[in-house]
Formats: C-alpha cells, structure tokens, sequence
C-alpha cells in the first residue's frame, strides 16, 4: 500500500497538462521499463505498453487505459504590466480565485488574482470571476521580466503538493492534484508490475488528451484493435456535504470502493464485462460500487466506437473535489480497483465479449 | 405492416439494452436473408447476398428508442433517472414508462417545484410503480424504462412512443418480404442498428465493419405541417417518403438523392425534399466512415418525436418501402 501510495504521490506531484503530457509520460516509463516485453510511443503521445501472457494461443487482446493527463491552463496574453491572461476550460471558476499555480516545466511559480474588490467594476464583486476577469501574477516587474519567463502558449497547472490526510488503515485518504487521472495511472503501474503472468496479451496505454475529448484513446484503440478495453479512472466523488433530510444521490461514495460504471455519457458499458467485474467481485469478496448513470465520460467512450467496435466499460476510483487544486481519495478503493482488475483480466473469456 | 409495426413498437429497447427487440427483429429476417449476425455494439446486420454484378449497399434503421435510467431508489420507492438519449422534461410529467421486465409506472414531479412557475427538469421527475417501500420496487439502478403504450392505429395513423426508430425497422422488414424471391444484383446489408439516440454509435462501428458502396439510413423526421412549426419546414405527413437533402449532421448524397428522386418519379412514388435543422441520422456516422461512404437517408414524416405519442402516417412508411423497392432492382450508378 505505501509503494501505491509513494506512486500516486509522485504521479500527482508531476506535470501534465492535456497536450504536455512528456514528464508524466518519463516517470511512467522508467517505473514500467523491464516489466513489460514492448514500449511504444505514437504520434500523439500515447505510451503503450505491452505485456505477454502465458498459456495457450489464442489468448484474449485486453486494452487497459488510464490517461496522463490533467486539465490545465494556459497563458493567452503577457500583459503590459507583467500580469498573464490565461484560459482555463476544464475547470469550475469558482475554483480559480486565489489559487497557486506553476507554469510551464520549469514551474513558473504564480497565483491566480482579481482585481481588488474595491476596485471592480460594477456586479463583478458580486458574481464568480472567470478566466476571462482574472489574471495570474507571477510577480514579474513588467512584461519584458515576465517575458523572460514565460511565453504566449505556456501550459499551466494548479500547485498542490500531495499530502497524506491520515493513516489509519480502515480510512487511509490522501490529498493532491490530478487524481483524475493520475489514479489510474498508479493502477495500471501496479497491474504490470505483478508477479503472476496473466492469461490474457495485455496493452496498457497510458493516453493523451482524454481531457480535451478522449483524443489520444482513440487512436490507441484503432491501432491495437483488442478484443476488449477497460478504462482506469479517478471520477466524480460528491458525498459530502448532505443533509441528512434530503434524497442522497451522490455519483459514488469515497470508501465503497471502485465505482463501476454502467452508463455515462460517451458509453453504455458492454454487459458481459459488466457480468465479468460483478462476478469477480462477487468471486474474490471485493467491494464494488456503481457509478450513478449519466454523468461524465472517459477512454471507454472512445475505444468502443473503434474499427467494427470494441467490448468496452470504465472502472474509477471515486476522487472527491476532481477538477479542482485538490482533490481526496481513499486508498483502499485504489487498492481494490487493483485487485478488481487483475481478478477480471484472469477470469476474462469469450462468453464477456457477446451480445 | 400494422401488425408488424405493433409488434415491433411493443418490444422494448432502449439505447444500449436491444436485447428483446433485436430478437423480435432477428425472427422476423431470418429467414429471408442468407446471414445473420450481431457485433459488439448490439447490431444486427442481416445480409441478403444479390446474384452479381451489383453494389455493396447498407441499409440502416436503428432499433434503440430513447428512455429513462434509473439513478436512486429511495427508501418509499421512488426512482431517480437520468435521460438515454434525448427526453424533453416537458414532455415527461404524466408520462407511463415501462421497465424491461413489464413493470408500469408513472412519471411523477418532485412536490418542491411549482409546475405553474417554473419549468420543470428532468431531476425534478421521478418514476413511481405505486409502491409505498423501496422492498416492494425490484428495479435498481441501471434499471431502464421507456415510454409506453407502445402501439395504437387509426385510420392510416400510427401512434406510438418510438415510431422513431422502429418505423424505419417496419420499412426495413417489409422491404425483405416484398423481395422474397426476387433476384436483385445488389448485396444488400440490412442493419438494425443499435444507441443512435446516444450517438450514433452502432452506425459507425458497423459502417466501419460492412464498407459499403454506399449507405442509406431510414428514419423518422419532423414536419413543417403543425401549429406555427419552428423553424419552418417543407415536409407534411401523408405528403410522401421524405429524401434528406440536408440535416444538422450532414448533406446528403447528392447523386444518390437524385437517383431516388428520379426513381421515385418514373414508379409515381409520393416524395418530398427534406431539409431538417434539428438532428440527424445514422447517415451521419457512416458517411465519415473510413474512407468515406456515399450515404443520404430517406425519412419517415412524423409528428411529436421525442413524445409519449409521436405519430407517422402508414402511407409514407408504404411509399418508403417502396422507393427503396424499386430503386435497389435497378442498377445503381453513382
């Protein structure tokens, strides 16, 4: 569990924005290399690994895909008094005032500012400031100091440092950025690092731009052309806070482990490998949740729709706050999302790939 | 037809869930076609092999209807959902929906919203079996409900909650019956298509699969003929199948539109032109298919799609039946 934990710390802390994926995608390689039989990257970026099985031919073509990359932002303007206009489509504009960011690889400390209260103009005190109200103030004296340290173009990330929230082995949660979808990034580390050869050939691609429209496992998907694709995932989290009067729905729950998903909004989840994750679970005594339908969409929606159609579902785990500077997650449900997965790609056989 | 487009509107389907009306459809063709088969999206591709010479032509309606998900069960048996495809919440209060398994139920409004002053949304609905706990309800989430009754007739009107797409299915089906035993060049791929309402997705995979020579989707589309229709519109039901010049997906086919309209006019076929502003077809998924499909749709006139009670005139199905008729028994030239 630490070594899941020391990973997830690692892949949280490093830098990734959607089309800048290149220093997660070097710390994955070096934790992957020698644990897989082929490394590839192609034109988008993607890293897919490949894996072997064991057993007799024909053996199933299983795509496990997690993507590396986190939503951004990045810098449109350097203004004439050093401050940096930036867009940030991804994420939630409430989210955006006061926030430390750090810009580009190099990590470009700033924070993100409004004009003091004060100052502003007419309602603008009284309605959430968009990218478009604020500014990031990287305490450049002028636009000429600013320009020597970033330019028009520059990807942006919040600046959160990973932190453990607590111990106890029953709750043990942790704190950081880029859980989604960094979170599946570990899983999938953790998968190909096992001892025990799987019966299946396995790809697993770390993806590109899954942010920006599920662009890098779209490709993947074509060139592999598997019998079928599961996408690891970090999703929507909201079960805090709750009324405890009102009709409670949240999308998943931190701590009832990995969220399945039966129905979003890019897949409706192939139902023999809906059967194959409930009998696994049901098999090996895991907890598994399901992620209430309709919200959301991850790699699986692009990889179905791939060549004549792939066999395809999506598995999570629940981060609260995604989307944001930081988010909480409860290592036992990455723990089991593991154990989830590596009980499925052992149990897997041709009667989860029919209609 | 009638009783076939009953039987066809009664088997449940919503997008991602074919399952019964795949098997409904699968004795249907079975036996006029030379193969059948279904891929991993759910689509069910029958293959009716022509005598030479000819094109590979797909011919695509899709069976999925749009429907309702169940999100929550509370604790007297209420159900949350959430929308499969595109459901007005408008059109939703009152509304009866049927599970998979038969369950009724009614679509009720959430008391805190004042129906006379607000509009409505969809999580303001919930679905009510008349249970009074949540141990009487068997559905769980993932559960899937769509509008019902299924089918009514009068006169040449059909009304029916899914006439959109299973009028298209009625056309498909019919148009293998009527070529029973005739010979045509052509290799006709007939695909009942699955999760267009969510998509299209199923279109895309099996054009992707079939590589036709070209492709025509049959489907339903809106009028221009009721109340103050907005955006105005050129196609009225009973006036004839409609040829989809253009939609908010894609431009038809122009060569292909004017072999069917040149056969609809030398078999005096009723047709209209049809440009649609809001929605598309499957025609859509497999024109960009691969290297690209000659692709354009012919369409069903149909009132109130995306209600309870949409309605089509079984006039305009006939004339579809028998465009696509005579248009595949000649050869085809693009």
């Amino acid at each position: 569990m630490t070594d899941l934990r020391d990973l997830l710390k690692r892949l949280s802390e490093t830098f990734g924005p959607s089309g800048n994926e290149k220093a997660v995608r070097a710390l994955i390689r070096a934790e992957i290399e020698g644990r897989v039989d082929r490394l590839e990257v192609d034109a988008l970026g993607n890293l897919i690994a490949f894996k072997a099985g064991i057993g007799p031919e024909p053996r199933l073509k299983v795509l496990l895909a997690a993507h590396m990359d986190e939503v951004g932002f990045m810098i449109t303007k350097i203004n004439k008094d050093g401050t940096l206009a930036f867009s940030a489509p991804s994420v939630d504009a409430r989210l955006l005032l006061a926030k430390r960011v750090r810009i580009g690889e190099p990590g470009v400390p700033g924070v993100i500012c409004a004009p003091v209260p004060h100052l502003q103009k007419g309602d603008s005190a009284h309605r959430v400031l968009d990218a478009d109200d604020l500014f990031i103030d990287i305490g450049a004296a002028d636009e000429k100091f600013a320009s020597a340290k970033v330019t028009l173009g520059d990807y942006a990330t919040f600046a959160t440092s990973f932190s453990v929230l607590s111990e106890d082995p029953a709750w043990p949660t942790v704190r950081g950025k880029a859980f989604d979808d960094r979170a599946g990034c570990a899983a999938l580390v953790a998968l190909l690092a096992g001892d025990e050869a799987y019966p299946v050939d396995l790809y697993a691609a770390f993806t590109v731009q899954e942010e920006v429209g599920l662009r890098g496992a779209r490709v993947v998907a074509h060139r592999v052309a598997p019998d079928a694709a599961f996408a690891l995932e970090g999703t929507i989290c909201d079960d805090l806070p709750r009324p405890p009067d009102e009709d409670s729905t949240p999308v998943t729950r931190v701590g009832d482990g990995p969220a399945i998903t039966l129905m979003d909004r890019s897949l409706v989840s192939h139902p023999g490998l809906l059967a194959l994750l409930k009998e696994t679970a049901e098999e090996t005594g895991l907890a598994v949740q399901y992620k209430a339908p309709g919200l959301g969409g991850t790699d699986a929606g692009a990889m179905h729709l791939a060549r004549e159609g792939v066999p395809a579902i999506a598995v999570a785990t629940p981060c609260r706050y995604i989307h944001g500077p930081a988010a909480i997650l409860n290592l036992n449900d990455l723990q089991t999302l593991v154990s989830l997965v590596d009980g499925a790609l052992r149990r897997i056989g041709p009667a989860n790939l029919s209609r | 037809m009638e009783q076939l487009a009953k039987r066809l509107a009664e088997a449940f389907g919503v997008s991602g869930f074919e399952e019964e009306i795949r098997s409904v459809l699968l004795e249907e063709v079975k036996d006029l076609v030379d193969e059948v088969r279904v891929d991993s999206l759910g689509n069910l591709i029958a293959v009716r092999k022509g005598s030479g010479g000819g094109k590979r032509v797909m011919l695509a309606a899709h069976m999925d209807q749009i429907g309702l998900m169940v999100t929550y069960v509370d604790e007297k048996g209420f159900m949350r959902f959430a929308n499969v495809g595109y459901i007005y919440a408008l059109a939703s209060w009152g509304g009866q929906v049927r599970f998979a398994d038969g369950t009724l139920g009614t679509v009720g409004l959430d008391g805190r919203v004042k129906a006379g002053r607000t509009l409505p949304e969809l999580r303001d609905y919930y679905i009510d079996t008349g249970a009074t706990s949540k141990a009487e309800v068997t559905q769980k989430v993932g559960a899937v409900a769509a509008f019902w009754p299924g089918f009514a007739s009068q006169g040449n009107t059909w009304f029916s909650p899914n006439l959109d797409d299973r009028a298209g299915c009625v056309v498909l089906v019919q148009l293998l019956r009527d070529l029973k035993d005739v010979k045509i060049d052509h290799d006709l791929y007939v695909v009942f298509t699955t999760q267009e309402e969510i998509g299209p997705r199923g279109a895309q995979t099996a054009g992707y699969a079939i590589e036709p020579d070209l492709a025509i989707a049959i489907d339903v589309t809106l009028t221009g003929d009721i109340p103050y229709a907005s955006p105005a519109m050129e196609v009225g039901l009973g006036k004839g199948v409609a040829i989809k010049v253009q939609d908010s997906g894609m431009i038809g086919h122009a060569g292909l539109n004017a072999k069917l309209i040149g056969a609809a006019e030398s078999a005096g076929i009723p047709y209209q032109l049809e440009v649609l502003q809001g929605g598309t077809t499957d025609a859509y998924a497999i024109q960009v298919t691969r290297a690209g499909v000659p692709a354009t749709a012919l369409s069903i006139p149909s009132r109130h799609v995306h209600t309870p009670s949409q309605i089509v005139d079984q006039r305009d199905v006939a004339a579809t039946v028998r465009l696509l008729d005579v248009f595949l028994r000649g050869p085809i030239d693009l």
